[in-house]
């Protein structure tokens, strides 16, 4: 499959994940916005690594092994650090929920006072 | 160290003195220290003088180098030679006589503006010697700025009088308008020069091309005007009078205006190498010494016809510069300094008796009540009118057989100006001691004839007025033209020969008809005014001549006007709303713009990230068309 519809996908995923972060305003949604881009993110650094993959091996007998894997690999460590970090942040979540009784991060525009 | 620093020094440490401890001096102490130090000064100059009569000028030493550059070197240094030893003695003599004298006429004052009366005074011979000594144009022109600044700060020295204020003011201006010339005078000579040494100039005439020299004269010649009263520079002195009146006997007589003159004297060799530059001089000299008599004919302020009289007095001189005469102008200088002198302290002296009225219309009969004042003031009038023996007489008919010598329309207007003269000064002189006294009963109840410290430099100056002349006789009347001999090592004497040729019999001639005018009109004056005096408004041309040909007027009207219109209009509009309003813009503006721009910072998360992802797609685009714009900006700059 050519790397162009992998590249689409991957926009596109990001960008709805920048419009769902731009538009919403219950916390909850941006947080699953921003999970949304960090895996169209995923994405090509997955579908990128299976180009260099397949470009390293074509006609090259000396390439080395690993080549076009480093990158799965560092996908791995991402989606561990991005589970914490949604624990992390489910926790922030709860936390406003009991305190203001409410998702909505435009109550928490008061920094300020 | 040679003895001639101790000329200037000796009035720069009484400056000091009485300039520091103005509050903790007595007045006497004052008085003392004040004309003490120019006694001193004298003292100096006399020896000097002899030294130089019997040895010649003195070698020029520099004290220190003033300015060192590698282009060209000021010395800080002086030169005493006939010329400048000459002036010494006036400067300091006269000066001396004045200091006296201002012990009792200044003696009301408190002792604390008393002290600064005398720190100014001291600090005005202090720069008037350093103009004399200075041995290049630089250092004279350090001393021509200081007696100018000395003259403001004692014209104005009753500073809460308005009017006193605005005539410093006026003098200070006029006398900048020619100190430019001078100043641009210098830099052309030292540009052309590298030197502005007076024996390194004369010495190197040759290599100046006539534009230069001319351009050089006119230039100094400006400075000249400005500092010696000459049209159109020379309505400040009549309003000097503001000041105290021994200061107006030191401005007219000793120092300051004697300046111009003296500088041309001393500049005769570059003077007489251009035509142009001569018979400027000679114009505007003979121009000024008749306008100024005609206006003093109608001044009814006993010191405003003085003034004017020495206006008059200074085109003579500049006449006889002009023609030539360098030694006769020098012995103008010196007799107008005896007489001129003599006669504003005497006019001090009746300001003094009658309580501060100066309108000759409410003296009368003075002759009586103050006697001593009297005989010095009439000696004054006829020496000034120039009747032999007088002094004046033998200085003027020098400057007036010089001009008959060079172009006889000059000696015409000369003796024209002479008669006026001596007509305006027994106007004067009549209408103030003669006939009966026209002030107030208490004014007359409080007459009285002035103290020895006035008296005293009245007799002297009187006695040298009436023998002033004597050092220079001229041949025809058997003498030996003394100050002609003492000078020539450093005037040319080039016209003395042409004088010589006009042969004895034409020269008597031309001396007795010059007397002749002079007494015919003493005689005119004194049947005129002596009995009745003119008191009436004068009307028609009178008026005009009274209002001094409403020369001020125009001048207002010409220059001061539209100067101030401009500067109006700079002030108000360009100053408000263009450079004003510049600067205040930009200060709005920022003020404006960061009113707005804080009202992004809402603290609402989604417009921080819309900010962002905006910032981040503008990066990326920049980014991306990085190439298209670098040459986008390549094609603009």
């Amino acid at each position: 499959m050519p790397i162009q519809y992998y590249i689409i996908l991957a926009a596109t995923l990001f960008c709805i994940g920048v419009a769902g972060v731009l538009i919403r305003r219950n916390a909850i949604i941006i947080f699953m916005c921003i999970e949304l881009m960090l895996n169209s993110v995923n994405l090509m650094l997955v579908a990128f690594s299976k180009m260099h993959y397949s470009l390293g091996n074509t006609g090259n007998k000396n390439a080395p092994l690993n080549i076009g894997t480093d990158a799965q690999l560092f996908v791995f460590f991402i989606m561990v650090v991005a589970a914490a970090e949604v624990s992390v942040g489910l926790a922030i979540i709860v936390m406003m929920y009991r305190n203001v009784h409410s998702t909505d991060v435009n109550f928490l525009n008061r920094l300020k006072n | 160290m040679s003895l001639v620093y101790l000329v200037p020094l000796f009035p720069l440490i009484g400056f000091l003195i009485n300039g520091l401890f103005r509050n903790s001096l007595s007045k006497t102490l004052t008085g003392l220290i004040g004309s003490g130090v120019i006694l001193a000064s004298f003292i100096v100059s006399v020896v000097l003088f002899l030294n130089v009569r019997s040895g010649g000028a003195l070698p020029v030493e520099p004290l220190f180098q003033f300015i060192n550059i590698p282009a060209f070197k000021i010395d800080f240094a002086f030169q005493v030679d006939q010329l400048s030893a000459l002036f010494l003695l006036i400067i300091t003599g006269v000066g001396f006589l004045i200091h006296v004298y201002s012990t009792s006429y200044m003696h009301e004052e408190e002792p604390a503006h008393f002290a600064r009366y005398f720190s100014y005074l001291n600090l005005f011979v202090f720069s008037m010697l350093l103009l004399v000594l200075g041995a290049n144009y630089v250092i004279m022109f350090i001393g021509w700025e200081g007696v100018g600044l000395c003259s403001y700060l004692l014209i104005g020295y009753w500073f809460k009088n308005d009017s006193y204020n605005y005539a410093a003011k006026k003098a200070f201006v006029m006398n900048r308008i020619g100190d430019l010339g001078f100043l641009l005078g210098i830099f052309w000579l030292i540009a052309k020069l590298g030197t502005a040494n007076y024996n390194d100039v004369f010495a190197n005439v040759s290599q100046l091309s006539p534009t230069d020299i001319t351009g050089i004269t006119v230039l100094l010649f400006i400075g000249a005007m400005g500092k010696s009263a000459q049209i159109p520079l020379y309505t400040w002195l009549p309003d000097a009078m503001a000041g105290p009146t021994p200061v107006s006997a030191l401005i007219h007589a000793a120092t300051m205006v004697t300046a111009g003159i003296y500088m041309v004297a001393r500049s005769n060799v570059l003077y007489s190498a251009s035509a142009v530059a001569e018979n400027l001089v000679a114009i505007i000299g003979i121009a000024t010494a008749l306008f100024s008599a005609t206006i003093a004919i109608k001044q009814n302020d006993i010191k405003k016809v003085l003034a004017y009289s020495t206006v008059s007095q200074l085109g003579y001189m500049f006449l006889g510069l002009g023609v030539g005469a360098y030694t006769g102008a020098v012995f103008h200088v010196m007799t107008h300094a005896f007489f001129k002198a003599l006669l504003f302290l005497g006019a001090g002296s009746v300001i003094h008796a009658i309580h501060n009225q100066q309108d000759i219309r409410y003296m009368g009969g003075l002759k009586k009540y103050l006697p001593v004042t009297h005989i010095t003031f009439l000696a004054g009038c006829i020496a000034i009118s120039g009747i032999p023996p007088f002094s004046g007489f033998f200085s003027k008919d020098e400057i007036l057989a010089a001009a008959y010598a060079k172009n006889p329309v000059y000696w015409v207007l000369g003796v024209i100006g002479a008669g006026m003269t001596a007509f305006y000064m027994f106007r004067l002189y009549a209408t103030t001691f003669l006939g009966t006294f026209r002030g107030t009963e208490e004014q007359k109840h409080h007459l009285h004839e002035s103290s020895v410290a006035i008296t005293t430099p009245l007799l002297i100056l009187a006695i040298l007025s009436v023998i002033g002349g004597f050092v220079n006789v001229p041949e025809i009347l058997g003498g030996e033209q003394g100050l002609h001999q003492f000078l020539a090592p450093v005037l040319k004497t080039e016209n003395a020969e042409a004088v010589h040729e006009l042969g004895g019999n034409k020269e008597f001639t031309l001396m007795a008809i010059s007397v002749g005018v002079a007494v015919l009109a003493i005689l005119i004056a004194l049947s005129r005014y002596a009995k009745k005096p003119e008191l009436d408004e004068p009307a028609g041309f009178g008026k005009v001549l009274a209002k001094k040909w409403y020369i001020d007027e125009i001048y207002d009207a010409l220059v001061v006007n539209p100067l101030a219109y401009l500067g109006n209009f700079f002030k108000n509009v360009v100053e408000k709303s263009g450079i004003d309003g510049f600067v205040n813009g930009v200060g709005t503006f920022v003020q404006y713009s960061s009113r707005r721009l804080r009202l992004i910072q809402n603290g609402k998360v989604g417009t921080y990230i819309l900010f962002m992802v905006f910032s981040i797609l503008v990066l990326w685009c920049i980014f991306f068309y990085q190439e298209k714009i670098v040459i986008f900006f390549n094609n603009i700059f």
